[in-house]
């Protein structure tokens, strides 16, 4: 029996240890936001929250996350109640066909977090932090995550205007 | 009640209707999406995610690591033995790859390996683990064959496939005769790889059986078409199964046809007395659906030294498996975009032992401009024009190959306004004539067209007694938009607020309709829901003792003369419901119907590596009626970055020895990510066809694509000089010919 904290609801559950954390959430789980487009850690879609970093559920296995707190999409918001960034890629149709998007939607969230803590990219022009986070940071540090519909000019806008909301009502840069 | 069936045949052009009043305002409009908040939140079921949480077992596919044999046989006793192992589904009936578009059933292996990868046999087991293992354990002995693995040395044996998408040969006049004498001549040959649609969402089904009736849950585009294929897979009466895909995580023609997962999740249904849910390893989806085909095209264009088109011929050949005559109509275009009166246009279709090729996003278009409107930019270059003036010269006035008038087209306004929005004028003159650090910097631009096609197509809307109305068809919605823009039509015919219109599809119980292909979806199922409004609209009209045109219906409200009455009131508690069928017609016959659009493209190509950088990217697009104008813009976004994808990235490579298709997965096959895309502008001219459809729109979701990849590698050729005629035009070949420093 293994426990897993998934947003913020804990699960006893008795796997089998090959059983990947994405598996777990969705055949397990009944977790079905979070999706697998590849099982190899290629193409993003599994992207949850484990301690508040993004990660590829896919390549890790969920006897590995004992007391681990997992956010996935749907501990974000729902239909009725979005969170901001979800409301903002449905303002701004950063999606088409909706498979790639929750994990869109949680890296966003894993990478503004990673942004604010200084952590630089390929594209940015110091390693020392004071970058600005440009369409070009956006771009490089989502590539993570494939769409192929290819929303990706509004998958940028998305995000930004949910980081710009955000900035404008002053609210807390720790949590998301 | 129910009023009578309304079936339309778009036999001449439909003049104004109830859309162009816009009364109630919501048509164009650029709306969220109507399901889009179960997306962004995670609550939109995809195929595998049905029956969550409920008693199922779970397949894992077991396929061949051959590329041509007989099979001697296939042991599945060590995986039956394996825990947790319910069932192994093996023998001739499994499929071989998916089913070809509207073919009424998939191939089966028939104790034979077609291509590399093919499925063999299904593992059914208590856990998805479990299953992977024991796939592991099926003991496959093969009797070697002699496998073809390379188009280029099938050229001989290639013949006339017959009638497609298209008729193969397109020949008038006296083409070598004319191009012999011509005062220029352009002679060069292009080839394209092979590609994978690559949907985010794997090919996916869950089957449940309820004594002998099926239930499929399925990523499919086409329902009507795929529940028959469903059916004869699994040998059970069409009438006996229900397929839904009510959410579908992208297409892109490789869910036109059913994959291998829903008739061997069926069949393993069956066999292990409980639901089975079957998804497809990414590995799997590139080596057991379908590909578009890799393609080998002569261009030759003769013309006066003026620049006028005299002669003009693009043949082609390409390939495709045993028994499948589907060949990429490559020259579809290439019939109706330039004029010239002596015309050749040829397709051979070449068999080799490599999995089926199908429709990937405009099956044609896609890579038949890619040769078509580079030779276009070379040949303008050497008569000394502006290749936006060449292509001028040569607008046809008629269609050239036929003498059809055109529906609509507004090509050369796509030519100016893009040029003007674009700064055109400013573009380096020569190649390799405007740096920027360690870029070389260049513009190019090439034209689009799509063909558009009308389907048949039923719908039925319900109107409530509260006023709120209820649209139900078996069309799908892969992410074009369908269930938005359905919500629309509805809304703007019946005067309703857009909230108060409820949208079912992806039920092969609900209406049959003409599914998502060939950017025919939404003025065809769009077409048959506006006939359904209509229908209705008499009802009302009827019992208010009015003409149905001097009805007017806005905000829930009906207003006929100096009356305004609320619909609920005319309804009077009974609930009324509009049917519409719409069916292609005469005008598809009388007249060129087609999209039309210009790209603009500006790139930096690095001086030091040949890596080339889309820095600009402009579309203009003229497809009719625009039905939201976000929907589209997005769809045109996605077709201009596929566009970027086959001229810089994609390319499905064949292994010459063995067949296998050696880049099967995402790391290794490269679609565009983000960092690959600029920001991009799409723009709409204002147009109506109303010969194209009852919505006066034409298809939108493909056009953007047609041409794009040949603006890039033009625009690499304004910047640095090289010219890449084998596509994608990745780092060694533009690196090749670079100038120094």
């Amino acid at each position: 029996m293994i426990t897993l904290t998934v947003n913020d609801t804990v699960h006893e559950l008795d796997l089998d240890p090959r059983t990947s954390l994405l598996d777990a959430l969705r055949d397990h789980l009944a977790l079905t936001g979070t999706k697998k487009g590849c099982d190899h850690g290629q193409c993003g879609a599994c992207t949850v929250l484990v301690n508040g970093r993004r990660i590829n559920s896919c390549l890790t296995l969920a006897i590995m996350h004992e007391g681990d707190a997992v956010t996935t999409i749907e501990g974000l918001g729902t239909p009725e109640a979005l969170h901001p960034m979800q409301a903002s890629f449905l303002d701004h149709d950063g999606f088409q066909c909706g498979y790639c998007t929750p994990g869109q939607i949680v890296s966003a969230l894993g990478m503004l977090d990673e942004f604010r803590a200084g952590w630089p990219s390929h594209v940015s022009e110091s390693l020392d932090g004071g970058t600005e986070l440009s369409d070009e940071e956006i771009s490089e540090r989502m590539s993570g995550n494939i769409c192929r519909c290819s929303a990706y000019p509004n998958i940028v806008h998305a995000i930004r205007a949910a980081r710009d909301e955000r900035a404008d009502k002053g609210e807390s840069e720790e949590r998301t | 009640m129910t009023t009578d069936a309304n079936t339309y045949a778009m036999d001449e052009a439909v003049g104004e209707t109830r859309l162009d009043r816009g009364t109630q305002g919501v048509l164009g409009k650029p709306l969220n999406r109507y399901e889009g908040a179960l997306k962004v939140s995670g609550r939109a079921p995809y195929a595998y995610e049905h029956l969550a949480g409920e008693d199922v077992a779970y397949g894992f596919m077991v396929t061949a690591g051959i590329g041509r044999a007989k099979i001697r046989s296939v042991d599945t006793s060590k995986a039956e033995a394996a825990p947790g192992v319910l069932t192994v589904i093996s023998g001739d009936d499994v499929l071989r790859a998916s089913a070809l578009p509207m073919a009424p059933a998939a191939q089966t292996i028939d104790g034979e390996v077609f291509h590399y990868g093919q499925p063999l046999a299904l593992v059914v087991a208590e856990t998805f683990e479990a299953a992977r293992h024991a796939a592991t354990l099926v003991e496959t002995l093969y009797e070697p064959g002699q496998g073809r693995y390379s188009l280029r040395d099938q050229l001989d044996e290639a013949v006339n496939p017959g009638p497609g998408a298209m008729q193969p040969d397109n020949l008038r006049g006296e083409f070598e005769a004319v191009f012999a004498e011509a005062e220029v001549q352009f002679d060069e040959t292009y080839t394209t790889p092979s590609h994978s649609a690559a949907a985010m969402e794997p090919h996916a089904s869950v089957a449940k059986w309820d004594g002998d009736n099926l239930t499929v849950w399925s990523s499919c585009q086409l329902l009507e078409t795929n529940v028959i294929q469903i059916a004869n897979g699994v040998g059970v009466p069409v009438e006996n199964v229900r397929l839904l895909s009510p959410y579908v995580g992208g297409g892109f023609g490789s869910k036109l046809g059913i994959g291998p997962d829903a008739v061997l999740a069926a069949l393993g249904a069956k066999a292990a007395g409980k639901p089975v849910k079957v998804a497809l390893s990414r590995q799997h989806v590139f080596q057991t659906t379908s590909r578009r085909s890799e393609t080998i095209q002569r261009v030759r264009i003769g013309t006066t030294k003026e620049g006028r088109i005299t002669a003009l011929a693009h043949e082609n050949f390409v390939v495709n498996s045993t028994g499948n005559s589907f060949f990429e109509p490559v020259a579809i275009s290439t019939v109706f975009l330039y004029a010239g009166e002596n015309r050749k246009i040829t397709h051979r279709l070449a068999e080799t032992d490599v999995l089926m090729t199908a429709s990937v996003r405009a099956p044609g278009e896609a890579v038949g401009m890619l040769s078509l409107e580079s030779a276009m930019d070379e040949l303008a270059i050497r008569l000394d024009l502006d290749p936006i003036e060449f292509r001028k010269l040569n607008e046809p006035e008629v269609a050239p190959q036929d003498d059809l008038p055109f529906s609509s087209r507004k090509l050369l306004q796509c030519y100016e306004e893009g040029a003007s929005r674009f700064g055109w004028q400013n573009r380096p003159e020569k190649p390799a004539s405007r740096r920027e650090g360690e870029w070389w910097i260049g513009s190019g631009m090439a034209a689009a067209s799509r063909s558009h096609q009308l389907m048949k197509s039923s719908a039925e809307v319900e109107l409530a007694p509260d006023g709120r109305a209820t649209v139900r068809t078996a069309m799908t919605d892969i992410g074009t938009g369908s269930y938005t823009i359905l919500q629309q039509i509805t809304a703007e015919m019946l005067g309703l607020p857009p909230g108060h219109v409820t949208v079912l599809l992806g039920d092969t119980a609900l209406p049959p309709s003409s599914g998502s292909g060939g950017s025919w979806g939404a003025n065809s199922a769009g077409s048959s829901v506006y006939l359904a409004c209509e229908d209705l609209v008499r009802e009302l009209a009827k019992r208010l003792d009015v003409d149905p045109s001097d009805l007017t219906l806005k905000d829930g409200q009906a207003i006929a003369g100096n009356r305004q009455i609320p619909l609920g009131e005319i309804l009077g508690g009974e609930t009324l419901t509009g049917r519409g069928t719409i069916e292609p017609g005469k005008t598809a016959e009388t007249t060129n119907q087609a999209s039309y659009g210009a790209h603009f493209c500006e790139v930096a190509v690095n001086a030091v590596t040949g890596e080339t950088r889309v820095r600009r990217l402009l579309t203009v697009a003229a497809a009719g009626r625009i039905l939201n104008e976000k929907t589209a813009t997005s769809q045109c976004y996605g077709g201009q970055i596929w566009g970027i994808g086959s001229a810089l990235e994609e390319e499905l490579v064949i292994d010459p020895r063995t067949g296998l298709l050696v880049n099967h997965d995402l790391a290794e096959y490269h679609v565009p990510v983000n960092a690959d895309v600029p920001q991009l502008e799409v723009v709409f001219l204002e147009e109506r066809d109303t010969a194209a459809s009852l919505l006066a729109g034409k298809g939108l979701g493909e056009l953007a694509l047609a041409g794009v990849g040949a603006a890039i590698t033009n625009a690499i050729y304004n910047a640095c000089g090289v010219r890449v005629r084998d596509y994608p035009a990745t780092l060694d070949k533009v690196l090749a010919g670079l100038p120094d420093a």
